[in-house]
């Protein structure tokens, strides 16, 4: 890990290069005079994988809601690849497909019909909605429950048709509300690499989640929702960098922290902390400790004025 | 550390677009509309296939007015038409009874829809979301309209003997089929405008009452004062007479005429409210 990055800890990240694919612009909405976002900006480049974090009900599914034309904004802007949302709803339809944070899927149909039914409503044929449903089905392992009506299946596997329902046509935007809760790990890795495929492809990803090693595992960018706005935005790596720095932890062999020394994670820094520990411990075990994206999450949704920063002990 | 610890596994990555160009980076991909009605013929297979398969409320859609009938001409038959001819003139009122009941259950869809995100996910593409409602509407018509020959057919077995041409005969479909496409949009709209499905089907309940305090199965003129003028102003009274007319041959006096009337107002107002609850209940399950 280079120290050059440590050091760019004060600048938002430039955005990405190439048009963006998603656009917010000062995005406020509210419940009632409950407000939810207050002046939300974010800008998603084309092809990017964007995760959006936030605490339950700093009002993740309410931008999505925005972002695919359910909910007006009290006011803002937003534009999918270019085609502003509120103005032309109808066409920014075409850009994207969603899949919601609770499955909307038909229980009273197979899993092939279901597929059949939103292919047909895509604007595919007869013929082609029946070969394409035949691939996605194979593509996503849908085959064991291709005919059982979905009231039967289990949570996860309706999931899994829900997602698979987001991507019977190709398109610029990918929306996604929490898309692995419930999944087994299996299938989360699919849908994974599902995502990392289609992105290598130039797919947009916008998603959701509460499973931080899922959002450090896929995102080009995360941004943290909190209070209304963008807390943070960053690489993985940019916002672990801000929290907090690389320390060496030293236990006993019961696991009692003895010393907790920062360092900048080099050879030459962690030898120099080591160096420097008193010899009585020589027997103790060592661990280099990095912030992880928790850490990144709990310092940004916090409402304390001082966010919480790792300090050396002992 | 890499910046993504995950690479995808070739094994596992295997959807890509149905495109062959690998690279779809170059242009913008806009999903296509459906054209012409294919959004609405979608829906009504849907809903088509969602009536055949709940077997449950069809069978009860035709079995429960059936009892009716057999309750209403054997057991208070007697009481109120010692000359056993009531089977003629309570007919028309187990058939709106029967629509009514049908048509109920399109709230409960609609309602499922509602709940269920169905709508919100079709809200969010570039299609009529609005053929939902079409699709349930016209199922509840075929189901319905299935459901109310079988009642007459069994009305005919246990001693019904219209009187109708093939003219009226014609009329009386036009006019059952018209009924039913008003109450069904009605009981869509209570669907939409309902919290939840149960509260839908409540709601329902209440409009199922209607023929029972109109001249379906006691005339009109055997009620107190009062009750007689909500008989004779309601929309289900000239149905039933209009109805009565064609098949047995009594006075028509102009129910005809009021009961298409109340028909088309019905359907009028059930079409625009509904309209109206479908753009303004987006995204706020
Ligand atoms: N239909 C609604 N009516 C009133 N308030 C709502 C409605 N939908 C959401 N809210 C409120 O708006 C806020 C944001 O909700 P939202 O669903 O966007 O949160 P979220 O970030 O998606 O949470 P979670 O992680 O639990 O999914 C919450 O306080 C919620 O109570
Ligand atoms: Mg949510």
């Amino acid at each position: 890990m280079d120290s050059t990055m440590r050091t760019e800890t004060n600048c938002e990240t430039p955005t990405p290069p190439g048009p963006p694919a998603i656009e917010f612009t000062g995005v406020s909405a509210g419940f009632g005079r409950k407000p939810v976002l207050r002046g939300l900006d974010l800008m998603v480049g084309k092809g990017e994988v964007f995760a959006l974090l936030g605490a339950n009900g700093a009002g993740k599914t309410t931008t999505i809601n925005i972002l695919t034309t359910l909910l007006r904004p009290d006011s803002g802007r937003v534009r999918v690849s270019g085609v502003d949302v509120l103005e032309h709803p109808d066409e920014a339809r075409r850009c994207f497909a969603v899949t919601g944070q609770s499955a909307a899927v038909d229980h009273c149909l197979s899993t092939a019909e279901n597929l059949m039914l939103l292919a047909r409503l895509s604007g595919l044929s007869r013929r082609e909605a029946k070969a394409r449903t035949v691939q996605l089905a194979e593509r996503l392992s849908l085959g064991s429950f291709i005919d059982a009506r979905v009231g039967t299946l289990s949570g996860g596997m309706r999931r899994r048709l829900d997602l698979a329902l987001s991507l019977v046509v190709p398109v610029d935007v990918l929306i996604l509300d929490e898309p692995t809760t419930g999944l087994d790990t299996r299938s989360r890795r699919e849908l994974w690499a599902e995502v990392s495929q289609l992105s290598s492809e130039g797919t947009t990803v916008f998603l959701t989640t509460q499973y931080l090693e899922e959002a450090d595992a896929l995102a080009d960018r995360i941004g943290l929702l909190h209070d209304g706005r963008l807390a943070g935005l960053g690489t993985p790596h940019e916002l672990k960098a801000r929290v907090g720095e690389d320390t060496v932890a030293v236990r006993d062999r019961d696991g009692n922290a003895l010393a907790e020394v920062p360092t900048d994670g080099t050879v030459r820094g962690i030898s120099a902390v080591l160096g420097s520990l008193d010899p009585d411990y020589a027997e103790a075990a060592v661990t280099l400790h990095r912030p992880s994206l928790d850490d990144v999450f709990l310092s940004f949704t916090s409402n304390d004025e001082v966010r919480p920063r790792q300090k050396p002990v002992g | 550390m890499t910046m993504h610890p995950y690479s995808p596994d070739p094994r596992t990555s295997r959807l890509s677009t149905p495109t062959p160009t690998p690279s779809a980076v170059t242009d913008a991909l806009r999903r296509s509309r459906p054209r012409g009605l294919d959004v609405e013929a979608v829906f009504i297979g849907r809903s088509l296939r969602h009536a055949v398969r709940d077997v449950e409320s069809l069978l009860m859609s035709i079995a429960l007015p059936v009892i009716l009938m057999l309750m209403f001409t054997f057991v208070f038959g007697g009481a109120i038409d010692p000359g056993g001819d009531y089977v003629n003139y309570v007919v028309p009122g187990i058939i709106l009874t029967c629509a009514g009941f049908g048509a109920s259950s399109t709230a409960l869809s609609v309602a499922n829809d509602m709940t269920s995100g169905f709508i919100d996910r079709l809200r969010t593409m570039p299609v009529r979301a609005s053929a939902v409602i079409t699709g349930h509407v016209a199922a509840s018509l075929a189901k319905n309209l299935f459901a109310t020959a079988i009642v007459i057919v069994v009305a005919v077995l246990i001693g019904f003997r219209p009187t109708a041409t093939w003219g009226e005969w014609f009329a009386v479909i036009a006019l059952i089929a018209l009924y039913i496409l008003a109450i069904t949009y009605l009981f869509a709209a209570i669907g939409l405008a309902a919290k939840s499905a149960e509260s839908a089907n409540g709601y329902g309940f209440i409009l199922l009452f209607l023929p029972y305090v109109s001249s379906a199965f006691v005339p009109v003129d055997t009620m107190p004062d009062w009750l007689i003028w909500f008989a004779d102003n309601q929309p289900v009274t000239p149905i039933i007479d209009a109805l009565r007319s064609l098949l047995v041959g009594t006075e028509m006096n102009g129910s005809g005429i009021a009961a298409v009337a109340w028909c088309t107002v019905i359907l009028a107002v059930a079409v625009g409210w509904a309209a109206r609850l479908f753009t303004s209940r987006a995204g706020r399950r």
